[in-house]
């Protein structure tokens, strides 16, 4: 069990922070140090991957174009202008080419320079179509080759045209070829990744030249930089990450087509590309919450713990320390037993002394005389006198031997000055020592532990008598009043104490007695006594001078709800 | 006839005075003395004293010293050291020094009386020595 002390309370909370701090703190930075370079790097990684797909697909496309371009061309060379439109050469031309290129070509025509269609050959009504004012003509006419965009035209269907020029005989005819709207399409469309990622192609206007997977109108202004930058900075692919239309951070990858008529563009949602990046974040903030949980957990139960010890530890130490005042108090009370067993000793030999004598003069027999019998009654009174010695000599020794009382009361200076030093007064005068008190006449009343002021003052004069016991002299205590505390002086005009002890003179065990005599600890424990009083015991000494210890003790009574639980008296 | 003739020196008085009436009553001459200097001024050359029971414990000259004093000033007067248990060993050093006994404080009346004859008699002994020493050399001087 421990005392529910602010201390301890405090102590804990300090722990915990501590432990919880130099826990947590590396693991979170460690974790994100880790989950940085991988997020790093795993961006790198997909932007890469993308790139290298759009570039592929771009040299796809630009390749399928080319080659449709290749094969018209050749086609062109070819062609009977002279007999055009007279027999069925388109339609054979167009077979071949849809037997080597399968669907892609959907159908072929020969344009003469008024934009009037001589020979057709597919599926379309078309023969004799005017194309004169048809936009892609007039593009055409200005181009050798000529891919136009996709447009609806005369058939009312989706589809763009393959335009080669051809002169003959100083006239200029187009030979022109449908390239299949869905052939064309599935290129685009087989680019897919994750779940999001998709791509198409837009022209400059901004109008779809494939239909994408998930319907949405592409915003015009994100797409307007692209043309100008792309060819400008001549990069081939460029990336950028940014919200789309509805609000959803994508990806968008592009790259020019068709010379940079076309933009080819590929959409992926970044919480779709970077879907592994997003797992292992929320993997690594899991680990940090369960971690922290577990950290905060461990910290405070290892606090309690150690506090516990701590608490413990202090109070079998409060018990050692009354343990070790009782030890001093009888180790002072063993330093007056000489003395006072001597003290004793000369009562009860004249007791001895008188009785015999007593029964001498019975022997004699007494009881004849008036003489013998007023001898008597001197004798009993002295045997009386001397036994009345005896108890007030016990009583000295026995009030003082009594357990340690450190309870806490108001009581005069004075008396208990003149006690201590009654009691050590037949020491001193078998040392030579002259014994003499100056006590303030109105010294007010303090609030402390009298036995433990009484060890306190036992001690000193002890040791001061120790000090002069070979060669006499004086020892002199003083009580007086300054301010608010009573000062107390116990002076000695001994050989005094070194310079190079007096530092130590408060440390336990510190002794300059020999071995066996003294254990060293009588003015440690005289400092806490006074201490734990709230007062201060201080010390000043001239070598061959003298040394003078002086207490100072505070006169206001303690308040009781400050106090500390003392252990009162052992039980033994 | 007188046992012997001491002298008490101890400076608890009511001590020294029931002390003398008992000696006193069992044929010893007692002198009294309450302090050690006051001791060694009694001891002259003179005096008669054959024992000397003396404390160990008193406040100005104590007992050691007042023995040391004496062996110096009267030799030939035994010193029968008085102390009560605590300190037997300044009774054994006051042997070391020439002291002729101890006894403990307090007393057995009859063991007391016993050692300050013997003390006594040995101090009678050597002064007949040192007469016959004497003598003889005086004779021997003779032609």
């Amino acid at each position: 069990m421990r005392p529910l002390n602010t201390h301890y309370l405090s102590l804990t909370r300090k722990m915990v922070l501590v432990v919880m701090l130099i826990s947590i703190a590396p693991m979170i930075i460690f974790t994100g140090i880790i989950l940085n370079q991988f997020s790093a790097s795993h961006h790198e990684k997909i932007y890469a991957h993308l790139a290298e797909l759009v570039l592929k697909h771009k040299q796809n496309i630009d390749g399928f174009l080319e080659e449709r371009i290749h094969n018209i061309r050749f086609l062109a060379d070819t062609i009977e202008f002279d007999h055009i439109g007279e027999n069925d050469d388109i339609a054979e031309k167009l077979m071949r080419l849809q037997s080597a290129y399968g669907t892609v070509f959907v159908d072929l025509g020969v344009i003469n320079e008024k934009g009037q269609q001589v020979a057709y050959a597919g599926p379309f009504k078309l023969e004799k179509a005017q194309y004169a004012d048809a936009d892609w003509f007039k593009k055409a006419r200005e181009n050798l080759y000529f891919t136009s965009d996709v447009f609806l035209g005369l058939r009312g269907s989706p589809h763009f045209i393959i335009a080669v020029q051809k002169t003959w005989h100083g006239q200029k005819w187009i030979i022109r070829a449908t390239i299949d709207f869905l052939s064309f399409n599935r290129l685009v469309e087989k680019v897919r990744i994750g779940e999001t990622g998709f791509a198409y192609i837009l022209n400059r206007e901004g109008q779809f030249q494939t239909k994408p997977i998930f319907d949405f109108t592409p915003t015009l202004d994100i797409y307007d930089p692209y043309f100008f930058t792309l060819k400008r900075i001549g990069k081939d692919v460029e990336i950028q990450e940014r919200p789309d239309g509805a609000g959803v951070m994508s990806i968008y990858v592009s790259a020019l087509l068709k010379g940079g008529d076309w933009l080819l563009v590929y959409k992926q949602a970044s919480s779709d590309a970077f879907s592994d990046l997003r797992n292992a974040q929320t993997g690594a903030v899991i680990f940090i919450l369960l971690g922290g949980i577990v950290i905060v957990c461990l910290a405070v139960w290892m606090s309690n713990n150690v506090v516990n010890r701590i608490a413990k530890a202090d109070s079998e130490k409060e018990i050692m320390n009354q343990q070790v005042i009782e030890t001093g108090k009888l180790a002072s009370v063993g330093e007056l037993a000489a003395g006072i067993a001597h003290e004793i000793n000369n009562p009860v030999a004249i007791m001895v002394e008188e009785a015999g004598w007593l029964q001498d003069l019975m022997e004699d027999g007494a009881f004849d005389n008036e003489e013998d019998i007023k001898e008597f009654e001197r004798a009993l009174n002295q045997i009386r006198i001397q036994g009345r010695r005896c108890k007030e000599i016990t009583h000295k020794l026995l009030s003082f031997a009594r357990k340690t009382d450190s309870r806490i009361e108001d009581f005069e200076i004075s008396p208990l000055i003149e006690e201590m030093v009654a009691l050590a007064s037949q020491r001193a005068k078998f040392s030579n020592i002259e014994l003499n008190t100056h006590l303030d006449p109105k010294l007010p009343a303090i609030s402390a532990s009298q036995s433990e002021l009484q060890q306190v003052l036992l001690n000193l004069i002890n040791n001061a008598l120790d000090a002069m016991d070979k060669t006499g002299g004086v020892l002199d205590i003083i009580g007086r009043q300054e301010d608010e505390s009573i000062v107390i002086d116990v002076a000695d005009n001994g050989p005094g104490i070194p310079k190079a002890n007096l530092a130590r003179i408060f440390d336990p065990f510190f002794t300059t007695k020999p071995v066996g005599s003294g254990t060293g600890l009588g003015l440690s424990i005289c400092y806490g006594i006074i201490h734990k009083m709230g007062g201060e015991i201080t010390v000043k000494s001239t070598m061959d001078v003298g040394t003078t210890f002086s207490i100072r003790i505070p006169i206001q009574t303690n308040d009781p709800s400050e106090g500390v639980v003392h252990v009162t008296g052992n039980e033994d | 006839m007188t046992i012997a003739t001491i002298m008490l020196v101890d400076d608890e008085v009511p001590f020294v005075e029931a002390m003398t009436k008992r000696l006193k009553r069992r044929d010893l001459v007692v002198e009294q003395a309450f302090s050690g200097q006051e001791a060694l001024d009694k001891l002259t050359e003179g005096s008669k004293t054959e024992a000397v029971i003396l404390d160990v414990k008193m406040p100005g000259m104590d007992g050691i010293e007042t023995l040391k004093a004496i062996k110096a000033k009267v030799p030939l007067v035994e010193v029968i050291m008085l102390t009560g248990h605590a300190t037997v060993e300044s009774a054994i050093e006051g042997m070391k020094l020439g002291a002729f006994d101890y006894l403990l404080k307090p007393c057995d009346m009859d063991h007391l009386i016993a050692k300050v004859s013997e003390a006594a008699a040995k101090k009678r002994q050597h002064e007949d020595k040192i007469i016959n020493a004497r003598i003889q050399e005086i004779t021997a001087r003779r032609p």
